[in-house]
């Protein structure tokens, strides 16, 4: 069993409850940051710690804070980046709903740090239920003397809200969260200027992941260099990862960064293997917008040696042998899984989802959308897997914010690694008309 | 002050200055620009037609960006090393954008009042592809009536989202923007006729392309069939410099005067854009300054000076 920090205490009844939190050790971290270190220790606690960012892009957590502008007497605020959309990432939910106090803890504590005066939890609109959860937990926060004015009897005083997103994917991107927060339609700003400079109302601002924010309780906890400890090289601590697809125990699971894929796709104890006695084809390692791995690349790393759950080793190779572990959404497809249906499925959300500010996301994602639809549906030629591939060439590293690439990412990777595949299904095209054809290359052509 | 060279050409200019306003002083080879309007604050980075390619961050840092950055909105640093023309990556990007542009773009230029000084004609001109590799039905918006003195055609707007701005910063209240999401997202009023502010008119000065044109203008002729002359009055509201646009001893409609790139010297007041229509109004200054290269100088009318060698064959 590896270590579980955030997860430990989940299937505990009361957990959800300050009297259960706090009886299964909760809130010991605020005591100990507020009353025995300053903020720039905890700081340097997250810094040692190696913590990166849980959200998808991995940057380091420490040294995000230690960007923030300390030089104006402007308000500070933190804000916890809880609109969770993408698809295959669920694992902030599950953190939020069941143990609601671990946030607000961590809130506090990296509020602290930061000198925040006021934090807020942009949660994700479909979750309004969680907001609810959250706002009861924040409540009782309150009457605990944990949040509001002199907290603890420190002389540190913490506002913290909850605020609904509307259901928009880009407002998960920190500066359209920032944009949406403040009452704007959500489109992303141009950087720079950073949110650590300008940020919220023009402040300077930290926008962080559920998880990481959650990971500082036992940072604070623990030490750093406890943190440090579990996982490998520059992958530190444990990672919740979202485990869907065609796999027997599909949930979240905590992991200690550095076990190997194939441990968590086939051990007992994570994903328990491939149901229904089929093989492995293919795996999104960190959620839709991270590139797809087939088989061959997904267990061996280029140089041979087995692939781990870690930064640096999902990346392995850039994109041309290695993908991302992103925000943790592991999506497994079996052998019989379309991956063209797949891509035209993730092509739609991005289309979907584009704020439409910047031409090439804009214009570009639908374009990929249709043309994705008429080779899933057998309507494609053969130039269209070209065309498809000039597309994503040109809307990648050519947009405001990250979702042009992630709109291209994974339609770039399909065609690197699944090529034939979209050859099938301009060859065949009566074949694939059916929603769940497989690809079956050996299968000889039917006269028709 | 921090020197910038672009495309092997190093100027001198003010720190803060962006790239393009810096290549816009060397003169040549600027970057094209559909969103960004250097008299409207916040406008730009949105069309990503100005990409460029850094190659060289600054003296201190001379890291080169990983990504082709929007030259209107990146600042120049002492030392920093830009390619613009010069660097096949940037074309072929720009090629991507300019044919993004033109994928819905409905391209109705024999009927569109702005043709022959449409910036998104120059630039597919320059940059874009001669085919369309774009076999789906082009995107269409229901037709809104957003006021009595401009025309809105939502199928040809780019959504540079400087009308918007224009508003923000010009008059007391925005009445438009922008609703909806992605692809399909639109210029729009929540009520109809809404928009008839004193200087509304220049969201038809700003807009780029055909999306919002001059109602009193529709159909009466195209540009080049018409003369620009400057002219001004006393205007109580704005600084009463305009382009009248005649034809014969009509005036068809009155425009604010065009610098170089494109963009309003002045923003004038609905008075005098729809109102003061009449010579009498006017005190005329003279022929216009039309580029050359423009399709509007096509049409010789009288030049504001007499070339070099005219003069010469006329002494003979």
């Amino acid at each position: 069993m590896g270590r579980k920090l955030l997860l430990e205490h989940i299937d505990k009844p009361d957990i959800n409850t300050m009297e259960g939190y706090i009886r299964h050790g909760g809130y010991r971290s605020l005591e100990k940051a507020l009353k025995t270190m300053t903020p720039d220790a905890v700081t340097e606690e997250v810094k040692k710690s190696g913590l990166r960012g849980r959200g998808g892009a991995g940057f380091p957590t420490g040294m995000k804070w230690s960007f923030l502008d300390k030089s104006t007497d402007k308000p500070r605020y933190l804000l916890c980046n809880a609109d969770e959309s993408e698809p295959g990432t669920f694992k902030d939910r599950l953190l939020m709903e069941k143990i609601p106090h671990l946030l607000i803890e961590g809130m506090i504590v990296s509020s602290y740090a930061l000198g925040c005066r006021t934090s807020y939890i942009y949660i994700r609109g479909e979750y309004m239920f969680i907001l609810r959860i959250l706002e009861k937990a924040i409540a009782e926060a309150y009457a605990k003397g944990f949040l509001g004015n002199n907290i603890l009897g420190t002389g540190y005083s913490l506002d913290l809200h909850v605020h609904p997103g509307a259901g928009a994917y880009i407002c998960g991107e920190e500066t359209a969260l920032i944009e949406s927060l403040e009452g704007k339609r959500g489109n992303p700003r141009i950087k720079p200027p950073f949110p650590a400079i300008a940020g919220l109302y023009n402040c300077p601002t930290i926008v962080n992941n559920v998880e990481s924010i959650a990971a500082v309780v036992p940072i604070v906890n623990d030490g750093g260099e406890e943190y440090a400890k579990i996982g490998i090289g520059k992958s530190t601590g444990t990672k919740l990862i979202s485990a869907s697809g065609n796999i027997n125990k599909p949930g979240v699971y905590e992991i200690e960064m550095g076990i190997s894929v194939e441990e968590f796709i086939y051990s007992d104890e994570y994903c328990g293997g491939i149901p229904n006695g089929l093989d492995i084809k293919a795996c999104v390692p960190g959620g839709s917008s991270v590139p797809i791995l087939p088989k061959q690349l997904l267990f061996k790393q280029s140089d041979g040696s087995p692939r781990l759950m870690t930064y640096e080793s999902l990346s392995e190779g850039g994109f041309a042998t290695g993908s991302m572990l992103g925000s943790g959404g592991f999506i497994v497809f079996d052998e019989k899984a379309c991956i063209v249906r797949n891509t035209w499925n993730f092509a739609r959300f991005y289309h979907h989802e584009s704020c439409g500010q910047c031409s090439p996301c804009r214009e570009g994602t639908g374009w990929m959308e249709r043309v994705l639809h008429n080779i899933e549906y057998g309507h494609g030629k053969m130039e269209d897997i070209d065309l498809l591939w000039d597309i994503q060439r040109k809307i990648e590293g050519n947009t405001i914010c990250p979702l042009g690439d992630a709109a291209a990412w994974p339609v770039a990777a399909a065609i690197r690694h699944f090529r034939h595949e979209f050859e099938y299904h301009v060859k065949y095209p009566h074949r694939v008309f059916d929603a769940d054809h497989v690809y079956q290359p050996e299968m000889k052509m039917q006269t028709v | 002050m921090p020197k910038v060279t672009i495309d092997d050409i190093t100027i001198e200019v003010p720190a803060g200055t962006t790239i393009l306003e810096a290549a816009r002083q060397i003169g040549v080879n600027v970057p094209p620009a559909m969103c960004y309007y250097s008299k409207l604050k916040g406008s730009g980075g949105k069309c990503r037609v100005c990409l460029v390619k850094v190659t060289k961050g600054s003296d201190r840092d001379p890291r080169p960006m990983p990504k082709l950055v929007a030259s209107c909105r990146t600042a120049v640093m002492d030392g920093m090393e830009v390619r613009n023309v010069t660097s096949p990556e940037v074309i072929e990007a720009r090629r991507g954008v300019v044919e993004f542009l033109l994928v819905n773009h409905p391209l109705d230029c024999p009927i569109c009042d702005q043709a022959g000084e449409c910036h998104l004609q120059d630039l597919s001109y320059d940059h874009g592809l001669s085919k369309s590799r774009y076999e789906f039905e082009r995107r269409t918006f229901e037709r809104i009536d957003i006021g009595d003195k401009i025309q809105l055609h939502m199928n040809r707007c780019i959504l540079c989202y400087r009308c918007t701005q224009v508003a923000e910063q010009l008059t007391p209240e925005r009445v438009h923007g922008v609703l909806y999401r992605g692809e399909v997202s639109e210029i729009s009023t929540f009520i109809e006729q809404a928009v008839d502010n004193e200087m509304s008119g220049n969201m038809i000065d700003v807009c780029p392309v055909g999306a919002l044109t001059d109602k009193t203008f529709r159909f009466k002729s195209r540009v080049w069939f018409t003369k620009p002359m400057y002219a001004h009055r006393d205007c109580p509201t704005c600084s009463g410099k305009v382009t009248l646009w005649y034809q014969g001893a009509e005036v068809l409609r009155v425009t604010s005067r065009k610098d170089k790139w494109g963009e309003s010297e002045g923003f004038i007041c609905n008075t005098c854009r729809f109102d003061k229509k009449q010579t009498i109004d006017w005190t005329i200054e003279g022929p216009a300054d039309v580029d050359r290269h423009s399709v509007i100088s096509q049409n010789h009318y009288e030049l504001p000076y007499e070339l070099p060698v005219n003069q010469k064959k006329l002494s003979n």
